[in-house]
């Protein structure tokens, strides 16, 4: 037998599953962004053609997701990075919810200043 | 792969982590505060360009993604797919070099 | 596949309309087996175990299940509740009934022998493959150990101590479904209460055996073992600090 949702119903299942996820769109991100930064070694109109691209909202949109997912998969691994490296403490499980309000604070952070 | 490579790949990748928990944080500050005073493109580039701080930052930040990254591939690939073995090892050793190369080219596209 | 429902005799006589009954979906057959549906009448204070017990005895004497001590001490009555793994003779069913409605299946992770009964092997080959056996050295003649009680590494091992393997936490460890080699909460959590013993001698072998992909090094936090077990154990606990045991013998002999 194999468990379902219902064995997985509490909150650090919640954040693994954050981690795990912002961790692979993030590795399958990660070389659109250096093939879009290398751009620059093209110059002028490469630069400007993309950065052209980057206005669009759907972009836009885009960028703050992966702001949030970055946030979140760093919250999470410090997180993680306290349980395995320091000693077993009560006050680490309250880190899942200072992790999740870093998330929020970042990602409002950001789109505050996208409209 | 035996145990004790298993046990410094676990250990690359936490220490990988350490260093990126500080690269993130760095980055992050450094992009909402880049949008928030509404630097365009040329503004950063010309902050990053000649500035060896920054050259050395990101490629480090570079290179501890390009081992983080793959090991926790090598993870996903494992429990999600049921791929293990020293072809997937291979695989994700390949990931870390483009990641690597890839991510040094764009560090050098914006420092020169 | 339609299913098929049970419903006690006693329900066709002209029995007061105020008894309540309940809806009880059961696994029936092997890994490939189904959903059997029992109507059981509701009790006050019934638990999971006395339902399974009012099929067997009263609906369908073929019903496989096990238990023992029925009060909570043995363990040997876990099984999944409404998807949970849980001891079913400390499970009430108003806890978990959901209007009128309970789904009881075996343990997961393990081999299905038949319906609630599951192949317990595989969970105790992979305690003893995580050395989880005590190993000494002191002879009979040899003055008693001295270990004081709150001394830091025996408050650890006293914190993991009251295992009794009933197979809750490896049942609901998605690693454990995702790495058939991973050795489990259980196996793990029992090798920490060694590590922390300071009578043992074999930690180096121990560290050995608990590390790498199989070992703790596979645990991602879900922290299900620790949300289930119902001794109120952590093994995520007890695998992070092998974790950190482990990584301190590297710089020695591992």
């Amino acid at each position: 037998m194999k468990n379902d949702y219902r064995a997985r119903s509490h909150p650090a299942y919640w954040a693994f599953v954050v981690h795990r996820v912002s961790g692979l769109m993030l590795t399958l991100f990660l070389p659109f962004h250096f093939w879009a930064l290398g751009q620059a070694l093209a110059g002028g109109a490469a630069v400007d053609n993309f950065l052209h691209w980057t206005q669009q909202p759907l972009v836009k949109a885009g960028e703050l997701g992966l702001v949030v997912l970055l946030a979140a998969h760093v919250a999470g691994g410090v997180r993680l990075l306290t349980i395995e490296f320091l000693a077993w403490h009560e006050w680490q499980k309250s880190l899942l919810a200072v992790a999740a309000g870093v998330t929020l604070v970042v990602g409002v952070a950001f789109a505050l200043n996208l409209a | 792969m035996k145990t004790r490579g298993q046990i410094l790949l676990w250990l690359a990748q936490r220490y990988s982590a350490m260093v990126l928990a500080v690269c993130v944080v760095a980055h992050l500050i450094t992009i909402i505060y880049a949008v928030r005073t509404g630097l365009s493109a040329e503004q950063i580039l010309g902050r990053t360009r000649g500035n060896f701080a920054w050259l050395v930052f990101y490629a480090t930040f570079v290179a501890a993604v390009a081992v983080h990254a793959p090991i926790g591939m090598r993870t996903i690939l494992s429990e999600t797919l049921r791929l293990r073995g020293a072809h997937v090892d291979i695989a994700v050793l390949l990931l870390g070099v483009v990641l690597a190369l890839w991510g040094w080219r764009a560090v050098f596209a914006v420092f020169q | 596949m339609a299913e098929q429902v049970t419903v006690p005799a006693s329900h066709t006589t002209g029995s007061p309309a105020k008894a309540r009954s309940l809806n009880v979906r059961v696994w029936r057959g092997g890994e490939a087996g189904g959903f059997h549906v029992f109507e059981v009448p509701r009790l006050e204070s019934q638990t999971v175990l006395d339902v399974v017990t009012y099929i067997q005895r009263n609906l369908d004497p073929t019903l496989a299940y096990r238990y023992a001590c029925r009060v909570g001490m043995c363990g040997s009555c876990a099984m999944n509740v409404n998807g949970k793994a849980r001891w079913t003779c400390r499970t009430h069913v108003a806890e978990v009934e959901r209007g009128d409605a309970v789904e009881i299946a075996p343990l997961s992770n393990l081999p299905v022998i038949k319906d609630l009964v599951t192949d317990m092997a595989p969970f105790f080959d992979k305690w003893a493959r995580a050395k989880g056996q005590f190993k000494g050295a002191s002879q009979r003649s040899d003055e008693f150990a001295r270990v004081m009680p709150d001394s830091p590494q025996r408050m650890r091992a006293d914190a993991a101590i009251e295992c009794i393997g009933c197979g809750v936490c490896y049942s609901s460890c998605d690693v454990v479904s995702w790495n058939p080699d991973y050795l489990g909460p259980a196996a793990l959590n029992r090798a920490w209460t060694l590590v922390n013993d300071a009578r043992d001698v074999s930690n180096s072998e121990r560290l050995k055996a608990v590390a790498g992909d199989a070992g703790c090094h596979a645990c991602h936090t879900h922290t299900s073992c620790s949300e289930r077990c119902p001794k109120h154990i952590s093994p995520t606990a007890g695998i992070a600090g092998l974790k950190r045991a482990v990584a301190a013998a590297l710089k020695g002999d591992l």
